[in-house]
């Protein structure tokens, strides 16, 4: 299945490459992977979706926390998170089938962003699920260039992360409710 | 003050601070992190730190091979617990350190390599001798830096060094730029604390999870400790034996855990796994519980995961949560530093008698005295084993370091040599390095200068680093070398043997004269293919005030027995053939 890992690491040269390195290494194959700043300079926050098992995931979890830049790694998996994803889709859009398009893009909520004589570019933001929709209604049009940027996800409610990766880390007991074995980290 | 400028190595004193090359605080970090001696090789990248190392108390130890410098390093950080440091130049300088390096990482060592890098404005222009040296460590190591600054010397030292000793141990590589060693800054050692918000080597269990263990041992019949390198390291060695005496548990030994529990001790059974006796090896597959102390259930002392100590229970006591249930699955991880997690447990360990379960062990070693080799009739051949035997003999009073290459002499020493004390073994286990032996003696006989230091080489092996003889006689080193020379690669000859038909491709070894060629470094050598020519062969060896090689000429084609092979079961072993035991069972 896929899992969902928000990773908060200093924002320094190489940390990128020493992420992605791991999952090579230990192989596993990274879905996505998006990295941007956050609200601190000195720290930057990733979004890694990759394909494991309970077991795997909890490995991946404790591999990265083995990166000594890495400050907080949460699995957001099965909690609740707003997960948006962003596609810019360059469709074919002639005369008759454009009034179409137009309408799916509205039904999605998605914005026009570029018009051409013979195309719309569509950009839409939201989970996964529904860029897929979407991409699959428009696929008899005839889709000339898809780009996506990958997922970025936030935990739902008033609990930051990102507080905790500076003050306090997650305890074992965290998993104890769920039955799990755990280890303190 | 611009980085390019040369400025005397210490300035005028300001308030405890003062304006110091990189170079200069390089050697002056080393020095407060209590380094007293070094392993390198100097270089164009390097020169900076080199031509400040006048300045400083550390001894250097001018090496033949940058392989050897890490190699040394480790060899010196097994011996005495400390960090080991290396240091090279750029380019083929530090690449010749990876195989060190990663030698290190597989078997949890603390050694620091300094290597240096072409200047910083240099750097990605493919200039003469640059490498990325810190890409092409990233995985091999457990935490690299690039300096380009003369102001991030002393922090980098700092943490490289806290890196490396911490936590589950491991090597740390800092590559400096030739600017950042001739630049200046002013050094305030205070200021310069390591800065690692993301870092947490000290874990530990929660309540809960002690209470889940002693539930399993205390409701086990027949529980057995599985001893690895983290009771050394953790210094848990007092610690283990309490417990298994008072829990009344035997204990069986992995390669990097031999001496972290005395091998006379009653309760000790002796090395598991591929070539591990063949009665620990039954006693894991019978075992209802298994107590992993800082052991990462390799894939050689496990054999096919499947079939593994399917009856029991398992408790990991481990300082590394990424190793929690990696391999084999485990009912109750104890993620912390050994030694305090069995001084938590201790206490609410029951004595139970376990005289039942010890009993049957006994019953489980059969006829393996008849099929070891000690016990064979005489057939006038010299093995392997009866050379280590014989030197075990010889030299186990005296606290000897053995430090052994990779191959079936290594095997052989496992089992005949019976450790008493942790850090008198020192052998590559986790990468298999040959070429290790000799560059990680002198590390340890520079460690532990007053201890009596064997090598226990193939001839394989040897050949791999045998320049590094040349570092032994300018350090004045008494280290003595016993080549178990069988002509052969013997390992891969033994797998090519059991599982290739027989088809020894690139494994019988043309040699030079050992002999000829220690008298030209001017080590007195000896040649000794009889048995009875053992024991006095290794005497005249400790007489002797310097070094000495002894060219032991064994049976060529001999084969380590137990072995498991390579994907079976752990209860299904080649043993080896007896005339005896064949006989008896013909009846």
């Amino acid at each position: 299945m896929l899992n969902t890992f928000m990773v908060y690491v200093e924002n320094k040269p190489g940390v990128l490459t020493r992420v992605a390195s791991l999952f090579r290494r230990r192989a596993f194959n990274i879905d996505s992977l998006t990295v941007g700043r956050t609200e601190k300079p000195e720290v930057s926050r990733m979004t890694i979706t990759v394909d494991a098992d309970h077991d795997q995931a909890r490995r991946i979890e404790a591999n990265l926390y083995k990166l000594v830049n890495v400050l907080l790694v949460e699995n957001i998996t099965n909690q609740p998170a707003i997960v948006r994803d962003l596609a810019m889709i360059r469709v074919a859009a002639a005369h008759d089938a454009r009034s179409h398009v137009l309408q799916l893009a509205s039904v999605f909520r998605a914005r026009v962003v570029d018009v051409a004589p013979e195309s719309l570019t569509i950009e839409i933001t939201g989970a996964e699920d529904k860029i897929d929709g979407l991409l699959e209604l428009l696929r008899p049009y005839g889709i000339m260039e898809m780009v996506r940027t990958g997922i970025v996800a936030m935990r739902r409610g008033s609990k930051s992360g990102e507080a905790m990766a500076l003050t306090e880390y997650p305890s074992a007991e965290t998993d104890a409710a769920n039955g799990d074995v755990s280890y303190s980290v | 003050m611009t980085d390019q400028e040369s400025a005397p190595i210490s300035g005028p004193l300001k308030a405890g601070k003062k304006t110091m090359t990189g170079a200069g605080i390089l050697w002056e970090c080393l020095e407060r992190e209590g380094v007293r001696v070094v392993f390198g090789y100097p270089g164009g990248a390097i020169l900076p730190a080199y031509d400040a190392l006048k300045h400083s108390k550390i001894h250097h130890v001018l090496v033949r091979h940058e392989q050897g410098a890490t190699h040394m390093a480790d060899g010196y950080a097994r011996a005495s617990g400390e960090v080991g440091v290396a240091i090279a130049t750029s380019g083929p300088g530090a690449t010749n350190m990876v195989t060190g390096i990663a030698t290190a990482m597989l078997d949890s060592i603390p050694i620091v390599c300094i290597t240096g890098q072409v200047g910083s404005k240099l750097i990605g222009s493919d200039a003469f001798q640059e490498t990325d040296i810190t890409g092409v460590t990233l995985p091999i190591t457990k935490h690299n830096y690039l300096v380009t600054h003369a102001g991030e010397v002393a922090q980098t030292i700092r943490e490289a060094f806290y890196v490396a000793k911490s936590g589950r141990p491991g090597p740390v590589l800092v590559d400096i730029t030739k600017d950042a060693q001739q630049g200046t800054c002013e050094f305030d050692w205070e200021a310069a604390k390591p800065q690692l918000p993301g870092y947490r080597p000290d874990l530990s269990p929660a309540p809960r999870e002690y209470a889940q263990a002693l539930e399993l041992i205390h409701n086990s019949k027949r529980p057995l400790i599985l001893a690895g390198h983290g009771i050394i390291v953790s210094g848990a060695m007092r610690e283990v034996r309490d417990f298994a005496e008072r829990a009344g548990i035997p204990v069986a030994m992995t390669l990097l855990g031999l001496g972290a529990f005395p091998a006379s001790h009653p309760l000790n059974l002796g090395m598991m796994g591929m070539h591990g006796e063949a009665w620990v090896n039954h006693t894991i597959q019978e075992a209802d519980l298994l107590l992993a102390f800082g052991m990462r259930f390799d894939d050689r002392v496990t054999g096919n995961l499947k079939t593994y100590a399917t009856n029991a229970k398992k408790i990991h006591i481990e300082i590394d949560p990424a190793e929690i249930n990696k391999n084999v699955k485990v009912d109750v991880p104890l993620v912390g530093d050994l030694r305090e997690v069995l001084l938590e447990l201790m206490p609410k360990v029951e004595s139970v008698d376990r005289s039942e379960w010890l009993d049957s062990i006994d019953k489980l070693k059969g006829d393996a005295a008849v099929r070891d080799i000690q016990n064979l009739p005489d057939s006038g051949h010299l093995y392997a084993a009866h050379v280590i035997n014989d030197l075990w003999r010889q030299t186990r009073d005296a606290k000897t370091i053995v430090v052994t290459d990779v191959g079936q002499h290594q095997m052989w020493e496992a089992q005949y040599y019976k450790h008493e004390h942790p850090r008198t073994l020192i052998t590559s286990g986790g990468l298999g390095t040959m070429g290790f032996a000799l560059p990680a003696a002198i590390g340890a006989k520079v460690a532990c200068p007053e201890a009596e230091v064997w090598v226990v080489v193939g001839d394989g092996g040897f050949q791999m680093t045998m320049c590094e003889l040349a570092t032994l006689v300018q350090e004045n080193l008494k280290i003595h070398i016993a080549i178990i020379n069988n002509g052969f690669l013997g390992m891969v000859r033994q797998w090519q043997e059991f599982f290739y038909d027989r088809n020894y491709a690139a494994t019988p070894l043309l040699n030079p004269d050992f002999a000829r060629l220690a008298d030209a470094y001017g080590i007195r050598s000896m040649t000794i293919s009889e048995r009875s020519e053992v024991v006095p062969a290794v005497e005249a060896a400790r007489a002797h005030e310097g070094p000495v090689l002894i060219n032991f000429k064994v049976e060529q084609e001999d084969t380590v027995y137990p072995m498991v092979a390579a994907g079976a079961a752990l209860h299904d072993m080649i043993r080896r053939p007896s005339p005896i035991v064949e006989t008896a069972e013909d009846e």
